[in-house]
């Protein structure tokens, strides 16, 4: 295969949507009101966004929710149009939006295996061949000349699943699909994902989940506003995105000033036994939290609190001390620094976390100082399902009825 | 571009334009349209034990209804020796164009999933519909064709000639099928519109009542009628299959050749009108739906 040849190549693309301010949807509408108001809004989902990914490459593409990411990907499937700009190809494109949204519930799933691969461009000789292949790696052999609307999803998705990694395109694209099923389903979409990678397939992955990115592409590009923000070296797209999320997410529900005159947060990070400073911890070592806070200018007692929160911006948990209580005789004098030092179990399930650190007054417990994202740290170890793994006791037994 | 390469050597860059109504080539076009149709005929037909048979029962219904009560209590076509068979060919015919269009405006907007998701040629979706239906024609006309044997209506070289008017027939309501699909994707109300008026092109298009001699013979309304394109082709698949001497050529009812031309252009407005709408729109169903 010859290195690194282009296999995707995107140039000044840009789409924008129309969404009119009044919405007519029936003829008659039009008919009565000929001119009533054509005016609409445009909304840019994608303004002049170029990149080129390589053949071969695992290529991640990541953003918010509105960010044009879907945009972008539709636009790469050929299911919107692109308003201006370039997108070339070399080979045939397989999309998977969706898992198994081709399907037809009363049709077989060997109408459906040949009504789809025959969609995604392959010659319904060539699907007929695959569907042997296709309906083994679902194990759904005693079933192919069953209707849909009779399989269980968990069946639904293992046939989706296995028509993607027949239909042997030489680019996949691939939206969330990881998102469905259970944790076996789960595990056979990363082996597969793995086994794809190491065939040497152009793959792009649309995803909100960073480890999903950190575990997969060899690239990854941030996509926010309908405009790249950074492409290359995935563990970076991942902080940049965490970031990004974490300065909106707040933006409007901001407790505190960042910055006060009162007491300023130095420094913040977590240790190790030995002193040493840590963006990894393992899931069960315990976690030691520092913060150094200095005082700007004499203040009375203040009370210190810091939020420990998940990718996903949900609190997980928040801990509270005072620096000095109320009282004249508790006076910080300017100048002063104060060590907050905490250690907490660590039960929390993999992934990344951030903390906020907030100072508030100790007699009124209004909100002085508070800062976003001043530490993030990674757990990482098995993975655990939920947020954290809760110590726990599980025991079932069987009774004889009537003992 | 066609340089046929040994082994799976490097696909070059080619560009993509998106959706349209015949993207990802005419191959895949004509594959796609085939399989949908003949998975949604076979559906239809061997989903349900009944399938072939309630297709049957509904032009069947409706001929012996308005037989009854065209030659019982109007006394319609009495003096026609084939009016039976005449009303049996209309019925099956227009059963065809009117299940066609009826179902084709709902189709692209009924697969919003699909259109949404997946990246295919749109025109697939309503000339499917109409493939559909034209199947359904195929086994009903075996039943007409029983009927006429039955009638006593001779085979004749001009029957040759059905094809040619089942053809034009098909372009029409492939033309109409595709503008009401794409136009409800905008206008939901375009369903409840297209109901009455293919109720309205029942009655202007004869089949309850023949034209000519022992029929409607008002030459002024049967020149207006020859407007309607569909009236141009019932009445030439009449002349052509029954072969009755006193039947009246389209050209004829129309009062000449040239009196055709309205419903020529009418035609040639509707196909083209329907191309260039479902081409124009095509590329932006996803977004609209």
């Amino acid at each position: 295969m010859p290195a690194a040849a282009t296999a995707i190549e995107v140039d000044g693309l840009r789409k924008a949507f129309r969404i009119p301010t009044h919405r007519v949807d029936s003829l008659k509408e039009r008919m009565v009101r000929p001119f009533a108001s054509r005016d609409y809004r445009e909304l840019h989902a994608l303004d002049g966004v170029s990149f080129e990914i390589e053949q071969g490459e695992f290529f991640g593409i990541v953003g918010r929710n509105g960010s044009g990411k879907s945009t972008l990907l539709k636009l790469l499937a050929s299911i919107y149009r692109a308003d201006g700009g370039t997108i070339r190809m070399a080979g045939r494109l397989a999309p998977f939006i969706e898992l198994g949204v081709g399907f037809n519930a009363e049709l077989s799933a060997r109408e459906n295996v040949v009504l789809n691969g025959v969609m995604m461009g392959l010659t319904p000789q060539e699907t007929r061949q695959r569907l042997d292949a296709v309906i083994e790696f679902a194990e759904l052999g005693e079933f192919v000349d069953l209707k849909l609307k009779n399989y269980s999803s968990g069946m639904l998705v293992r046939l989706a699943f296995s028509l993607m990694m027949e239909v042997d395109a030489d680019i996949l694209l691939i939206d969330e699909v990881l998102a469905v099923g259970d944790a076996a389903f789960q595990q056979k979409c990363a082996d597969a994902f793995h086994a794809m990678k190491a065939a040497g397939k152009t793959i792009v992955l649309v995803t909100h989940e960073m480890s999903t990115v950190e575990e997969y592409c060899h690239r990854a590009m941030l996509i926010d506003s309908g405009q790249i923000q950074y492409v290359g070296d995935p563990a970076e797209v991942g902080r940049r995105y965490l970031r990004l999320n974490f300065e909106r997410g707040e933006a409007g529900g901001s407790v505190g000033a960042d910055t006060s005159d009162e007491v300023r947060l130095l420094d913040a990070w977590i240790e190790g036994p030995d002193g040493e400073r840590l963006t990894n911890v393992e899931r069960g070592d315990e976690i030691h939290l520092r913060a150094e806070i200095e005082v700007k200018r004499d203040v009375e007692g203040l009370n210190v609190g810091l939020v420990l929160l998940n990718a996903d911006g949900v609190g997980v948990f928040e801990l509270n001390t005072a620096i000095a209580g109320a009282g004249k005789e508790n006076r910080l004098r300017a100048g002063q620094r104060v060590a907050v030092s905490a250690e907490l179990e660590n039960p929390l399930a993999p992934g990344r976390y951030f903390i906020h650190c907030g100072v508030s007054r100790a007699a009124t417990g209004s909100v002085i100082l508070y800062v976003h994202n001043c530490v993030d740290f990674v757990v990482f170890g098995s993975h655990v399902p939920g947020v954290f793994a809760l110590k726990h006791r599980i025991e079932a037994g069987v009774e004889e009825p009537g003992s | 571009m066609n340089a046929p390469t040994a082994e799976s050597a490097a696909p070059e860059l080619r560009e993509v334009r998106g959706p349209s109504a015949l993207g990802g080539g005419r191959r895949r076009f004509f594959d796609l349209l085939w399989l949908m149709s003949v998975t949604e005929f076979k559906r239809v037909y061997f989903g349900t034990v009944l399938g072939y048979v309630w297709s049957l029962v509904r032009p069947l219904m409706l001929f012996g209804v308005l037989l009854f009560v065209f030659t019982q209590v109007f006394k319609l076509g009495s003096g026609l020796p084939y009016y039976p068979v005449l009303l049996l060919l209309g019925i099956v015919n227009f059963t065809f164009f009117q299940e066609a269009t009826q179902a084709a405006v709902t189709s692209v907007a009924a697969q919003e999933g699909v259109v949404r998701k997946t990246q295919f040629p749109r025109l697939v979706i309503p000339i499917a519909v109409v493939v559909t239906a034209l199947f359904n024609l195929g086994l009903n006309l075996v039943i007409v064709l029983v009927f006429l044997l039955a009638w006593g209506v001779d085979p004749a070289w001009t029957w040759l000639l059905f094809p040619v008017a089942i053809a034009a027939l098909f372009v029409l309501t492939a033309a109409t099928s595709m503008m009401l699909s794409v136009l409800y994707v905008r206008f939901r109300d375009v369903a409840i519109i297209w109901t009455v008026l293919a109720q309205m092109l029942f009655y202007a298009t004869p089949i309850l009542y023949p034209l000519g001699e022992n029929g409607l013979g008002d030459p002024s309304i049967e020149k207006a009628l020859m407007i309607n394109p569909l009236a141009v082709i019932f009445e030439q698949v009449r002349v052509w299959v029954l072969t009755e001497p006193n039947a009246p050529t389209a050209a004829e009812a129309a009062g000449g050749a040239l009196h055709l031309l309205p419903a020529a252009a009418i035609f040639v407005a509707i196909c083209l009108y329907g191309a260039w709408i479902f081409n124009r729109e095509a590329p932006r169903i996803a977004e609209e739906l």
